[in-house]
């Protein structure tokens, strides 16, 4: 097949049908919408299930309950739209069934705005909802890289029964690019043994997140954890470049890890010695790389579309073998190249150790840019 | 030693396939293990349990999936007919039905309810409206009677402060996607009858794919309501039948060609 | 009496909340003072002669405890069926 020029939300859509999903159910908010636009037409042409519900808090738990069957079912919502499934998304993991849920990032807290934003890292990659569960978190950074990961979301949901979300910001669900699709996947002949598909011939299946009795629940939270340390071991995905011979490391998920990639191409050209660890799972996250690279550089710069979140992970890792610093917008405002290439020339030939904490310094920085209007 | 009785006898009436041989949580007396044990009967005599998906509420028919004979899941408070949703649009050839108290569907599921019924969803509510929160100990319900002492209207409900009790069987009729409403009550073996009946015909809305049917039953919490079993009963009759009138308040004309 | 019939409570399910010993027709059942279930109520059970199979107390029974038998053949439990007419 060749390559077509696609928009994110509706390839990603298109992506999460050819790779199986049977049901979609969700509630409009920009900037997702076309997500469930394009499902609303294509999934009943395929005698597939679709059904805008009338909230988000609906919408999860009809993936919920479709979820149940074993079939692949996903919703795709933006910010405040997750926020209001986070009930819902704790169910499926306390219940072990298998889901996928896209969140096409905007500015916030609140009602924010719609523009495009990565703030919503806590909530997806720390769990977001009530009790102990570890969500698998996508983050890819273009529209074949998500076209791409939308197959992986659904065989991670199925092989580990868990929650999968795949985070985009804005831009990514609304920008055209040339993409190529994969081929429709045949659907599963039978259903996993613990669906519920109504008892005939075997003894009833019940799918539930009760575990009246703690020491049941809490063999339940030990189950969940050691599925999450396998998730670890073999889940990791990351992408990276120039970090052969970096002196500087740029850390960046998503759009920002993109906007970073550009900025590091001219970066080079000047004769920075400067490479990009982009990670693709944001949970798991590539703690190991991230100690390899912070053993060989001599400076990491952090760059988010938030106040630092990933960062926290990021010192987590490295734990003060060399200086971390950041540099992120916030709000809904993406960072242009030239700013990320400021911050690596800044980075470049600042050789004091940092003095105080990152973000702090980061905050001045900003101050200046934003006219100190904070 | 073999009597006359196991000779010659036939067995009038004896616990259907549908109830598991799991003995129930609820307190002497109350009334949700009639409304199970009739869902249990109708199920049996239709023949569908083994494509029947069941999916229980939080409240205190929150283990109905320990009680029920076949598969089942949980839902969160109130979402159960989203999750009825979800199951029954990617498996429209099972039967599917929510088991529900007042304050998951009328309080907390409001907006579920609504619009399920709105969709026409081809799945059947068993509503169970006792008045009162019972899980949690007794507090004021969206269906407390005006008056009516609770732990959080300890004064009796007032209306000024607190508002009506919700009719939801009056309120969905008016759905253009309902199917069949109906209310009956559980307090004695007359009502009891009535109200297999109209289970009996919400499950056949859905198999005939009617739509969105619902039958509440009126049903007792003696614990909470500080009462006996019977006293219970009798506050159904008295107390609750002339707030909640019984009767069939929505009928697809099909229904009406069936002799039930 | 013109059928004689007769029932059994299970202990397994019966909770002595009473309500079949009010709704028993003949009035021939009683909570048994004797007896505990294993989970400590006294049961329903038969006391005198006189049941007629009639099925009410299992119909008004909360917990499905009742198997209800009749001697002879008359009526069975309410059977609802359904028929299309035309």
């Amino acid at each position: 097949m060749s390559k077509q020029l696609l928009k994110g939300n509706e390839a990603f859509a298109e992506a999460a049908i050819r790779a199986g999903c049977e049901g979609f159910f969700g509630y409009p908010i920009t900037p997702s919408t076309e997500f469930l636009e394009y499902m609303a037409k294509r999934m009943p042409e395929l005698g597939r299930a679709f059904v805008q519900a009338e909230s988000e808090v609906a919408a999860i738990n009809m993936v919920y309950g479709a979820a149940c069957t074993g079939k692949r079912v996903m919703t795709a919502s933006s910010s405040p739209g997750i926020s209001l499934m986070m009930e819902g998304i704790s169910y499926l993991a306390g219940t072990e069934v298998p889901a996928v849920i896209v969140n096409v990032m905007r500015g916030g807290p609140g009602l924010g705005n719609i523009a495009p934003a990565q703030g919503d890292y806590y909530q997806m990659v720390k769990g977001g909802g009530h009790g102990d569960y570890f969500p698998i978190v996508l983050a890819p950074a273009s529209v074949q890289e998500a076209i791409n990961i939308m197959g992986v979301a659904f065989d991670l949901a199925d092989k580990y029964r868990a929650v999968v979300h795949m985070i985009v910001d804005g831009n990514m669900g609304q920008m055209m690019e040339p993409a190529e699709l994969p081929p429709m996947r045949e659907l599963p002949k039978k259903p996993p043994n613990w669906a519920v598909t109504g008892a005939k011939g075997r003894k009833p299946n019940f799918l539930s997140s009760i575990y009246i009795d703690p020491v049941e629940q809490e063999v339940t939270n030990l189950r969940l954890l050691k599925r999450w340390l396998e998730i670890e071991k073999n889940e990791v995905r990351f992408a990276e470049s120039g970090l052969e011979d970096a002196e500087i490391a740029v850390v960046g998920f998503g759009t920002s890890g993109r906007v970073a990639s550009s900025a590091i191409r001219t970066a080079r050209e000047e004769g920075i010695k400067v490479g990009l660890l982009r990670p693709i799972t944001l949970a798991p996250f590539p703690e190991k790389r991230l100690e390899e690279i912070s053993k060989q550089v001599r400076r990491i710069l952090v760059v988010e579309m938030n106040s630092g979140m990933m960062l926290d992970d990021v010192n987590r890792v490295v734990q003060g073998r060399v200086p971390v610093e950041f540099y992120g917008r916030m709000g809904g405002i993406t960072p242009l190249p030239d700013e990320i290439l400021d911050e690596i020339r800044r980075v470049a030939t600042n050789r004091m150790p940092v003095n105080g904490d990152a973000r702090q310094q980061w905050i001045t920085r900003l101050e200046k840019i934003v006219g100190g209007q904070a | 030693m073999t009597t006359l009785h196991q000779i010659n006898h036939q067995i009038v009436y004896q616990r259907p396939e549908s109830l598991s041989d799991t003995n129930t949580h609820y307190c002497p007396g109350c009334t949700h293990g009639v409304a199970h044990r009739l869902v249990a009967e109708v199920l049996d005599e239709m023949g569908i349990r083994e494509k029947t998906i069941g999916v229980a509420p939080v409240g205190c028919s929150v283990f109905a999936y320990k009680y029920f004979n076949m598969d089942f899941v949980e839902a969160a408070h109130g979402r159960a007919p989203a999750m009825a949703t979800g199951v029954k649009r990617v498996l429209p050839q099972n039967t599917v039905y929510t088991y529900q108290g007042d304050g998951d569907l009328a309080s907390i599921g409001m907006a579920e309810i609504m619009h399920v019924a709105a969709r026409g969803e081809n799945i059947t509510v068993i509503f169970i409206n006792n008045a009162i929160y019972g899980m949690t100990g007794g507090q004021m319900a969206p269906t407390t009677l005006p008056g009516m002492k609770t732990t959080s209207s300890p004064l009796g409900r007032d209306v000024e402060l607190s508002g009506f009790p919700i009719r939801m069987s009056e309120m969905l009729a008016t759905m253009d996607g309902a199917g069949y409403i109906a209310r009956g009550s559980l307090h004695d073996a007359k009502h009891i009858r009535k109200a297999k009946k109209a289970i009996r015909i919400a499950f056949e809305t859905q198999e005939r794919g009617l739509g969105f049917s619902m039958v509440e039953l009126l049903s007792s919490c003696p614990t909470n309501w500080k009462i006996t079993p019977n006293e219970a009963l009798d506050f159904i009759a008295e107390q609750m039948v002339p707030v909640f009138p019984l009767g069939e308040f929505k009928t697809n004309p099909e229904l009406a060609k069936l002799r039930v | 009496m013109p059928v004689t019939g007769w029932i059994e409570v299970n202990d397994h399910y019966c909770k002595g909340c009473d309500i079949c010993v009010a709704a028993c027709p003949p009035n021939v059942i009683a909570l048994n003072m004797e007896r505990l279930t294993p989970k400590g109520y006294h049961p329903a059970h038969l006391v005198s002669e006189g049941c007629t199979g009639c099925g009410i107390c299992a119909i008004v029974c909360p917990d499905a405890a009742i198997t209800v038998y009749r001697e002879t053949p008359q009526r069975t439990r309410q059977k609802i069926t359904v028929q299309e007419i035309a």
